[in-house]
């Protein structure tokens, strides 16, 4: 599937145009997380700033060969705003953790977008027309004097410019005391879960005021913690599934017949440690920071700070496949603890067909691989490789001593501030989103084949 | 292998107590998940450091006798006084003997206790710890143990840069102090200790006396202590 991955549209810069290395933004503007609706004609982003950014693609149209299925900004929108929780003495931040589309049903679109505390549900509906001759008020909307009126007509629809219109439908908040992580859409489209470090909350999405605590892991005494919950989602086929993260490595999948309260699992999946690896950081590198089920549903893939794995939902004792995203980092552990980057929360994506994964890495670097002929690339989301239509060349990182070809990079010449934290893979072509700190990449396979 | 990196144990303790410090000022309060991960961080370090102290005593010369003299020293009521002993004849059996602060004052055998200063940062492995100071002062109706018991009470709870619990430690040792000094007896870095925190003290003695699979010691000690932290994490 491999073949060679070119790039559709120019990155889209969410503040400065500025060529670069002068280029600057806030970190408001940095991209925090990035979703495809379910048809993947819209393609949503969300930043620290608490903004979300909708894009939509455009039909191919046979008259203008070079706008083949771009997307362009549709939206834009403030989802959340900085908040303080005055008894607590807390700033809440209004980054935006997740963004998760509803399945379409109507005209409009619906999405959920949550930031530390509060989801909130978003309906974004075009206006194309708008009525015209009104008997009682004249174009402008000033009533009329009624003595002018002498004949009666009936409104027409007339077609007006598109307009985008946005509005909040519903707020969800007050339900968490630490920190939302996940939020995840139930196959029934009706009900919704968030999760945050030690509880994970069932909401029916057109009730505000209540919701069901469905996993709590919280331990009666404090300082007993020894795992929280780092992401969610539900199985996307069956109603009653969801699995759960946590920050010791291992996989939960619940069921929500068996129990009101799914703190015993239905299955647990965890790999037994190997004693001779062992380190100071064992704990932290072995946190799962994203779990995403499959699209048959038959798989979970998951990322931890160094390896990215595939699980198969009928096997708990150790992973089906383990692929190494960035293994030369695992002798520098100790320096990517002292500048924080261990920390990092990677995320996963999966194609359509489910047989490609793909994830990133650091110095803008993000990683595929085909899980069928067992082929990975590495590439690059930078403004240099990235002009339209070029095709993007395949990196390597060469380990600190190791043979070094032309254009490979060393290790200790990576950038960790270049981190690609956020992909989403389009639901059914090879059409992928990359963030890249505050800029969005949109790639395209260049044959633009179907899944297969 | 285990220690792939050139850092030691005492600047990722060191490294990893001012992540929870500066982690109470970050915007958005603070993350738990992260402070756990620290937490871990910690937790291996400190057992790697306690190991290597251990090692480390168990190559010095006088390694046998220590090993008596505090074994004598976890035996003693706190309330009774010292009885006095002479220096040079050491031996082994004798529960109440004490070489290490009737040779020299300030001996470094016993006690050495690893301590991060919240004023300057600094990870300092202090030679002159209170259980030496409460040893060499002769009319010192409190002695370590009782010290050492007081402090291994305290540390169970205290490993925070919370400021109320470390108070009970150092109003307890300013107590000491009054009471027991005579001036020039006491170690000069005595003043200089109250607004550390002690990490290794209880622990380090308590290894020494029980003799026990080093360890199921480390870990319950990190464990009482890892405890500690979550609940100094857990603010909220």
């Amino acid at each position: 599937m491999l073949s060679p991955i070119q790039v559709l549209c120019s990155d889209i810069t969410t503040l400065s145009l500025e060529p670069e290395p002068f280029a600057s933004y806030t970190e408001a503007d940095i991209i925090s997380t990035v979703e495809f609706n379910h048809t993947g004609e819209l393609l949503a982003t969300g930043d620290k700033g608490g903004r979300v950014v909708i894009f939509q693609r455009e039909p191919e149209s046979k008259s203008e060969p070079f706008s083949q299925g771009e997307y362009n900004v549709y939206s834009t929108f403030q989802s959340h705003e900085p908040e303080f929780d005055y008894l607590k003495s807390l700033e809440i931040e209004e980054k935006i953790n997740k963004i998760r589309w509803l399945p379409q049903q109507n005209a409009a679109h619906f999405l959920l977008s949550t930031n530390d505390k509060t989801i909130k549900l978003w309906k974004v509906s075009e206006r194309d027309k708008r009525p015209e001759g009104y008997n009682l008020k004249d174009e402008e909307g000033r009533i009329k004097d009624v003595s002018t009126v002498t004949s009666l007509q009936v409104p027409v629809l007339k077609p007006m410019d598109l307009m985008v219109e946005v509005s909040p439908r519903r707020v969800f908040a007050n339900a968490h005391t630490y920190h939302i992580n996940s939020i995840s859409v139930n196959s029934d489209y009706e009900t919704y879960m968030s999760a945050d470090d030690l509880r994970i909350n069932l909401w029916h999405l057109d009730i505000t005021d209540r919701s069901f605590n469905i996993v709590d892991i919280k331990p009666a005494n404090m300082e007993d913690l020894t795992e929280v919950i780092t992401a969610a989602e539900f199985h996307p086929l069956h109603c009653n599934l969801f699995v759960y993260s946590s920050s010791k490595g291992t996989l939960r999948l619940c069921d929500m017949r068996e129990a009101a309260l799914c703190d015993k699992h239905s299955k647990l999946f965890e790999e037994p440690e190997d004693p001779s690896a062992r380190s100071f950081f064992s704990e932290i590198i072995s946190s799962v920071s994203d779990v995403k089920f499959s699209h048959s549903g038959r798989y979970l893939l998951t990322r931890d700070y160094l390896t990215a794995k595939v699980w198969d939902l009928n096997m708990e004792s150790k992973p089906l496949e383990t692929y190494q995203v960035h293994d030369y980092l695992r002798s520098k552990l100790c320096s990517l603890y002292e500048n924080d980057c261990i920390f990092d929360k990677f995320e996963c994506a999966w194609n359509g067909s489910d047989s490609v994964i793909m994830t990133g890495a650091y110095n803008n670097f993000f990683r595929m691989f085909d899980r069928n002929t067992k082929r990975d690339v590495t590439l690059e989301a930078s403004r240099e490789s990235s002009k339209p239509r070029a095709v993007l060349k395949p990196r390597r990182v060469c380990a600190a001593g190791g043979k070094r070809r032309k254009d490979d990079i060393s290790v200790d010449s990576l950038d960790f501030t270049k981190k690609i934290l956020h992909t989403a893979w389009h639901p059914n072509e090879n059409i992928i989103a990359i963030a890249a700190t505050n800029n969005l990449y949109i790639f395209q396979d260049k044959l633009n084949s179907e899944m297969h | 292998g285990a220690m792939e990196c050139a850092v030691d144990a005492q600047s990722l303790i060191s490294m990893s107590l001012m992540k929870i410090h500066s982690s109470r000022t970050q915007r958005g309060g603070i993350k738990l998940h992260k402070n756990l991960l620290v937490s871990y961080v910690l937790r291996n370090a400190r057992q790697l450091y306690i190991k290597e102290k251990y090692a480390e005593i168990y190559r010095m010369q006088q390694y046998e006798e220590v090993m008596a003299v505090c074994s004598g020293i976890q035996e003693l009521d706190p309330l009774e006084p010292l009885e006095p002993q002479g220096a040079e004849d050491a031996e082994p059996e004798q529960p109440y003997y004490r070489s290490c602060c009737m040779e020299d004052q300030f001996s470094q055998n016993c006690n050495k206790t690893t301590v991060l200063d919240l004023d300057t940062h600094v990870v300092t492995t202090v030679e002159n710890g209170f259980l030496h100071q409460d040893c060499c002062c002769a009319a010192a109706p409190q002695c370590a143990p009782g010290a050492a018991a007081r402090k291994r009470k305290v540390d169970s709870a205290a490993c925070s840069p919370d400021a109320e619990e470390p108070s009970d430690y150092t109003a307890g040792r300013k107590r000491l102090k009054r009471e027991e000094c005579s001036g020039a007896d006491c170690s000069p870095d005595a003043s200089n200790i109250s607004n550390l925190i002690s990490i290794f003290g209880s622990g380090f003695s308590g290894l020494l006396s029980r003799q026990a699979d080093l360890e199921q010691v480390c870990s319950k000690q990190a464990l009482a202590s890892l405890g500690a932290w979550t609940r100094a994490i857990v603010a909220f």
